[in-house]
């Protein structure tokens, strides 16, 4: 069974599997599909058309199933590796060990922003960009710029004790658990991290950044920790709704998963500690 | 509310006679829209945007209504905005703000400051092509 860990307890073994099995995927162009189907997501999901990956109820489940997809295959590369996820309430810093050069490298440098250390540093050789918006090649990041904070536990608290899951009109100005975990409304969590850590990440092919899988799994263990202070509330809507994917609605691009099938995460992966 | 919002631009798109295309003539700035700070974007911004064609950081930026909805079927929101005259993918949010595929996760007020927002953060680098895979 996978045993998704926080990325500030890795040992220095578990760092270097994880970050030589994202190297392969990416050398055998893997890694690359991933980032073309984000971005193709977050390009057509809309407010007010068809909305599955983002801005939308199934956000959630989306993201647990895309970040399976992505663990699965870096399995078939080193079965020991699973998904760490990246508390950034706690580990809030650019000093923070995550960001250290035997695990994702540190912040950019200031003239163009590229990352100059760890494995996906453009020196190695290792990580060109090749899903791109604009004409630059190399990891990019600013951690931290312009005085940015990361959300607080006590600002994440705030999000975890909104009882009701989703509410209409189910986008980007809901209110609700989802769209305030997601951050288009209130104090901003996942949305807000994503500026936090800049380059790619503050972009559509945001997966480019291997910090991406460990961003999304702390957003999704968020998730397992709402629904376990709030048992009796469900995922919404249950029927009927129009350019949304209600609970029994097959999800693109798989089509053959619902959000029903991704409310319990025990059936794929548990984690290093309770929820 | 979508086809509302695209009904407002295109009008004042063609009351402005104003087709943003790469070899469009300058307009007459718009009146000032400072790009958006953090206060700003939290609010829910009404009316139609502003077309705009400028110099900013020594990059030319343009807005305006798509006459036609575009080529691209993903060009929502009947809005262009192009850098250098290449196309930078736009999207208005519900609440009014404005994101681009360069600046996805931070909204802006105004296409205006969603055209300077991505200039900042290209750091002079041209858009590539967009690709919808």
């Amino acid at each position: 069974m996978t045993v998704r860990k926080n990325q500030a307890a890795l040992t220095t073994a578990e760092k270097r599997r994880f970050t030589d099995a994202v190297l392969e995927l990416k050398r055998t162009g893997r890694y690359d599909a991933f980032v073309t189907t984000h971005n193709g997501f977050i390009m057509s999901d809309t407010d007010h058309g068809p909305r599955t990956g983002h801005r939308s109820p199934s956000f959630l489940p989306w993201h647990r199933r895309f970040l399976l997809d992505f663990e699965q295959a870096l399995q078939s590369v080193d079965p020991s590796v699973a998904l760490p996820y990246w508390d950034w309430t706690v580990d809030r810093t650019p000093a923070s060990s995550l960001w250290a050069a035997d695990f994702l490298g540190g912040t950019g440098r200031s003239r163009d922003g590229a990352v100059m250390d760890g494995p996906f540093a453009a020196a190695a050789g290792n990580w060109p960009i090749t899903v791109r918006v604009d004409g630059r090649d190399h990891l990019r990041r600013s951690l931290g710029a312009r005085g940015l904070q990361l959300p607080t536990r006590a600002e994440t608290d705030s999000v975890l004790a909104m009882p009701v899951y989703d509410m209409p009109p189910w986008n980007s100005a809901s209110d609700g658990f989802r769209n305030h975990l997601e951050g288009w409304r209130g104090v901003n969590l996942h949305n807000r991290v994503h500026v936090w850590v800049g380059g790619q990440m503050a972009t559509g092919v945001s997966p480019n950044d291997p910090v991406f899988w460990l961003h999304h799994a702390f957003i999704d263990r968020l998730w397992t920790q709402w629904q376990t202070r709030h048992p009796d509330s469900a995922y919404a809507p249950a029927a009927a709704t129009s350019d949304v994917v209600d609970l029994h609605d097959p999800m693109r691009p798989w089509n053959d998963v619902t959000p029903a099938d991704m409310l319990d995460h025990r059936p794929h992966y548990t984690y290093d500690t309770a929820a | 509310m979508s086809r509302l919002t695209r009904r407002q631009a295109l009008g004042a798109g063609a009351a402005a006679g104003l087709a943003v295309v790469g070899a469009a003539p300058p307009a007459p700035a718009a009146p000032a829209t400072a790009a958006a700070p953090a206060a700003v974007r939290r609010r829910t911004v009404h009316g139609t945007p502003q077309p705009f064609d400028e110099v900013y950081l020594g990059r030319r930026i343009q807005g305006g209504p798509s006459h036609s909805g575009g080529h691209h079927a993903h060009h929502a929101d009947g809005w262009i905005v192009r850098i250098d005259g290449q196309e930078l993918h736009v999207m208005r949010n519900a609440d009014g703000t404005w994101i681009s595929v360069v600046n996805h996760y931070e909204p802006q007020a105004t296409p205006r400051a969603l055209a300077r927002a991505a200039v900042l953060e290209l750091q002079g680098a041209s858009l590539v092509p967009l690709d919808l895979a």
